[in-house]
């Protein structure tokens, strides 16, 4: 037998391995988040769980144009900052209520919606690279104003407000038979635990909607304008118009997750919306997860997530440990943690451009 | 017969996931004008671009003079003594006649000899010679990318479609210079324009599909109209 | 209507554009004497985001390639320029225009000479591996923007460094009640040879007729015999070098800079090109003058709305013509 054919023996079965790994690891992290009150009831753990919830909605929805149509934007969390101001804004005037939340939140989403439509239709008609520099020129512009209009938004030191009762840790979900807040396997059933379902299923039903939309015609269309451009025009697909359509509807998911982001944090401003290295991170999720699969956003977000909470940890003790030898200190001080992110990021984009998904699942079509 | 100037051996091109040339073998004598002919898409243009270099041969072998230079870079196979006019022309607009055909010769200085005689071909040229090229009319155009050709002195030209969209009396005069410049060179012309072709060319291949379909003189071709409505029925302009 | 646009063709299309900014800014203002001064801290301004700006502009134009990490050699020339101003305190303090003189000189060319060696290291490096692919283009070169910035918080940390100004640029010319800057105009003035030399290398020499020639047809210029990648080493790195004495002019006229300054020059220089029109010098002269005025004016009309207002006229123009004022031809 040549080698030829044991390649093509041995090809197929090894992207069916590496989809079986996937698909286990998804099963995993779904699992961990489903279970997270309960397995993982401390504070900082449940801080990082409802953060993965969200970022893997709004890593997902940026991958809707970067994987699957090819449009590279900065200004996505211009739309997740729109959603978490919109929502907290209206809860410091409004008061804690649903009222505010929903009227706050339809704000935020319907500013983005023009807003993505706007910049859309102006700037997508050329090239990707054009789009990309009005984008990081329209997000930066966002943030600044963000922070002068600081009777609105709070300035540099952001909003802090509350939100409904039923989230409050206060609150009893369920009680026992004496009055008390009743536990479940030992953890308390309160309104903490209400705020982290509803960001969980506000997740959920986001990222089904997002494999809605890429199996439907929509998707099909996308990847067709992606992988040739001028083919889709002449086929009579006005490009413009599908591109400026997924635009919205990645910018409207987007302002929703900041809605989630809102409700659970309890408090909004440049440092967890708006600011850039939140744009970066969700640069790096999409990567290292794997541009163009849905399921890359779940592996990029959590890796990243826990990542970026406990390895942090592990630079101060290098940092420590280096404390004699001139400059390394500085370069693995804790702050200097995007440095090292950064040369990640570099490194996987020329090495690994299909991410870890793309990369395990390889000839194996899509996930 | 001499040796060819220019051999294409088995020559296969690919353009992203399409497979545009297959195998394609063609000799082009030295000297006078050599005509491939084809419809749209058939390969014309790619066989050009891939004798300049402009997209690589995945196969065969493209001998120019003996040697290979299908590895080599556009611009080498530039200073070996071919020129280029693409279908578009390539004159830089931003830039006077003047500059454009400064960048054609080697040093940056003009052989006033060669200047008068590119003068006498295209008067046009010398009326207009400071002027920005994108003011210049198409046909005057055509005009400076073919001086940018001969304004030093080049073993091989391809040209590709000079009388795309251009009034019946200036190809009149195109086939004029084409005679006058094949005097000392040898020219691969690219065409659609069956009538244009035959006052000029003196072989003819004819491509189609990626593939040569059919080489000879073009005397013969001419004669023999039952081969020429074979070959060139679907859409050549014969009858122009 | 077609009277008055053939009227504003005559008078020199829209290279009157800056004009009319000024003028309606004028009208706005009010007063002659602020108006003066704003109108030259814009023009100042202007010319040094030039310096930032034309070597990105050419970089795009000749290779198609956009280096969002343009904006690193900014900063790393900023703070290259403060800390050869700050070794040369005694220089920079003294009344002696010639030591003044010397020490602005050698932190300009130590900012250059950075500018020119990374920018070579980094065209190899970084944009090489990437010329034709414009997704994985615009990662990289962020990811090293992101590690540029990281580095320069390292070495410099993270508080707002002082930039000595030389004594002979401290301090103001008075002309009645108008008072002007001289580090302004020296800053102009320097914007101002630069584009001059630029000007005059990309029209009058062979090198700069190549450049010119290779933005608007790539393929063209190696089909006469030329290597375009070697052109194009030598226009990124002088573009490199150019960002680098940017930053170093906008350190001293800032006097206060911090890591940040990178990321926020960045989408100035993004507006400017867009504005003026990639490829093209003429383009990013305009493009940075209108932005350098604009920003000027409306930090005193209406000081929240200073760099919305670049958006703003951004996004007009984008309206107006998609390519920008004056892009190169393609």
């Amino acid at each position: 037998m040549t080698d030829l054919a044991i390649d093509q023996i041995a090809d197929p079965a090894r992207g069916r391995t590496g989809r079986m790994i996937v698909y286990a690891i998804i099963g995993a992290i779904g699992l961990g988040l489903l279970l997270a009150p309960f397995i993982f009831p401390d504070v900082r753990s449940q801080e990082v769980a409802a953060r993965i919830c969200v970022f893997i909605v709004l890593v997902a929805s940026y991958d809707l144009l970067i994987g699957y149509t090819g449009i590279v934007s900065f200004a996505h969390t211009m739309f997740f900052g729109l959603g978490a101001y919109g929502t907290a804004i209206a809860l410091k005037m409004m008061g804690p209520g649903w009222d505010a939340i929903l009227l706050g939140g339809a704000l935020g989403i319907i500013v983005s919606l023009v807003l993505a439509a706007l910049v859309g239709l102006l700037s997508l008609r050329v090239k990707a690279i054009f789009f990309a520099m009005v984008t990081l020129a329209a997000a930066s512009v966002m943030a600044v104003m963000a922070s002068q209009f600081s009777d609105f938004t709070g300035g540099e030191d952001g909003i802090i407000y509350k939100v409904p009762k039923l989230f409050s840790p206060a609150t009893k979900l369920l009680t026992d038979e004496d009055g008390k807040v009743l536990r479940i396997f030992g953890v308390k059933a309160n309104g903490k635990m209400a705020a982290y379902y509803f960001v969980f299923f506000g997740s959920l039903i986001l990222y089904f909607l997002m494999l809605r939309i890429v199996a439907s015609p929509l998707g099909t269309v996308l990847e067709a304008i992606r992988e040739n451009e001028m083919r889709a025009e002449a086929l009579g697909y006005k490009v413009v118009l599908y591109r400026t359509a997924i635009f919205c509807i990645a910018a409207v998911i987007a302002a929703c997750a900041g809605i989630l982001r809102a409700v659970w944090l309890k408090y909004t401003g440049p440092e967890t919306t708006l600011s850039f290295a939140i744009m970066i991170d969700i640069l790096l999720m999409v990567v290292i997860g794997g541009m163009g699969t849905m399921t890359g956003a779940i592996i990029g977000a959590t890796l990243m997530s826990l990542a970026q909470f406990y390895l942090k940890d592990l630079m101060q003790l290098a940092s420590e440990a280096t404390a004699g030898i001139p400059l390394l200190p500085e370069l693995l001080a804790p702050d200097r943690w995007l440095l090292w992110l950064g040369i990640l990021f570099i490194l996987l984009v020329y090495f690994f451009p299909a991410g870890i998904v793309g990369t395990l699942g390889k000839k194996g079509g899509h996930l | 017969m001499t040796t060819p100037i220019l051999q294409l051996d088995g020559v296969s091109t690919d353009i992203a996931q399409y497979h545009i040339l297959h195998e394609v073998s063609l000799d082009v004598p030295e000297g006078g004008v050599h005509v491939l002919l084809g419809r749209n898409g058939a390969g014309k243009t790619t066989t050009l671009r891939t004798v300049m270099g402009l997209w690589k041969a995945r196969q065969g072998a493209i001998r120019f003079r003996g040697d290979d230079i299908a590895k080599l870079h556009t611009s080498e196979i530039a200073r070996k003594g071919i020129a280029f006019v693409p279908e578009n022309m390539g004159v830089f607009g931003g830039l006077t006649v003047e500059e454009n055909m400064r960048l054609a010769t080697h040093d940056g200085s003009f052989d006033r000899e060669r200047l008068d005689r590119v003068y006498a071909l295209f008067p046009a040229l010398e009326k207009f010679w400071t002027k920005s090229s994108w003011s210049l009319s198409g046909g005057q155009k055509q005009m400076l990318a073919i001086a940018r050709a001969i304004i030093e002195r080049r073993d091989l030209i391809l040209i590709d479609e000079p009388t795309k969209g251009l009034a019946p009396a200036i190809i009149l005069n195109m086939v004029d210079a084409f005679r006058e410049i094949a005097r000392e060179t040898t020219i691969l012309l690219v065409e659609q324009n069956f009538l244009f072709a035959k006052s000029l060319g003196q072989t003819v291949a004819v491509i189609d599909d990626g593939h040569i379909a059919h080489t000879g003189n073009m005397a013969d071709l001419v004669d023999d109209t039952a081969l020429q409505t074979k070959l060139l029925s679907l859409s050549l302009d014969a009858h122009q | 209507m077609g009277s008055a646009s053939s009227l504003f063709e005559r008078l020199g299309g829209i290279n009157l554009l800056p004009v009319l900014l000024a003028i309606i800014a004028f009208v706005l203002i009010g007063s002659p004497s602020t108006w003066v001064t704003l109108t030259v801290a814009g023009l100042a301004m202007g010319m040094m985001i030039f310096l930032m700006a034309s070597g990105l502009s050419l970089v795009f134009g000749l290779m198609d390639v956009l280096n969002f990490g343009h904006s690193a050699f900014v900063s790393f020339g900023a703070f290259i320029a403060a800390s050869v101003l700050a070794a040369l305190a005694a220089w920079v303090g003294a009344d002696n225009i010639a030591l003044n003189l010397l020490a602005m000189f050698l932190a300009i060319a130590a900012a250059a000479l950075f500018g020119l060696l990374a920018g070579w290291v980094f065209e190899r490096v970084i944009i090489k591996p990437v010329y034709r692919d414009h997704l994985r283009q615009i990662l990289i070169t962020m990811g090293a923007l992101i590690v540029a910035e990281q580095l320069i918080l390292a070495i410099w940390g993270g508080s707002p460094i002082s930039v000595p100004r030389p004594h002979f640029l401290t301090g103001s010319l008075i002309i009645g009640d108008i008072s002007i800057e001289l580090y302004r105009l020296f800053a102009f003035a320097l914007g101002l040879i630069a584009y001059i030399a630029l000007f005059t290398v990309l029209n009058r020499t062979r090198v700069g007729l190549l450049v010119r020639a290779g933005v608007e047809n790539r393929e063209m210029v190696e089909a006469l015999g030329y290597r375009i990648d070697r052109l194009f080493i030598g226009v990124f790195v002088l573009g490199s070098a150019l960002a680098a004495i940017g930053g170093a002019m906008w350190a001293g006229y800032e006097t206060l800079i911090t890591a940040a300054i990178g990321s926020e020059m960045m989408i100035i220089v993004f507006i400017v090109i867009i504005i003026g029109g990639l490829g093209s010098i003429e383009g990013s002269l305009l493009g940075a003058l209108m932005v350098g005025l604009m920003g000027n004016y409306v930090a005193f009309l209406a000081p929240k709305m200073a760099l919305a207002s670049n958006m703003i006229l951004m996004m007009a123009i984008l309206l107006w013509r998609l390519y920008g004022l004056r892009p190169a031809v393609k």
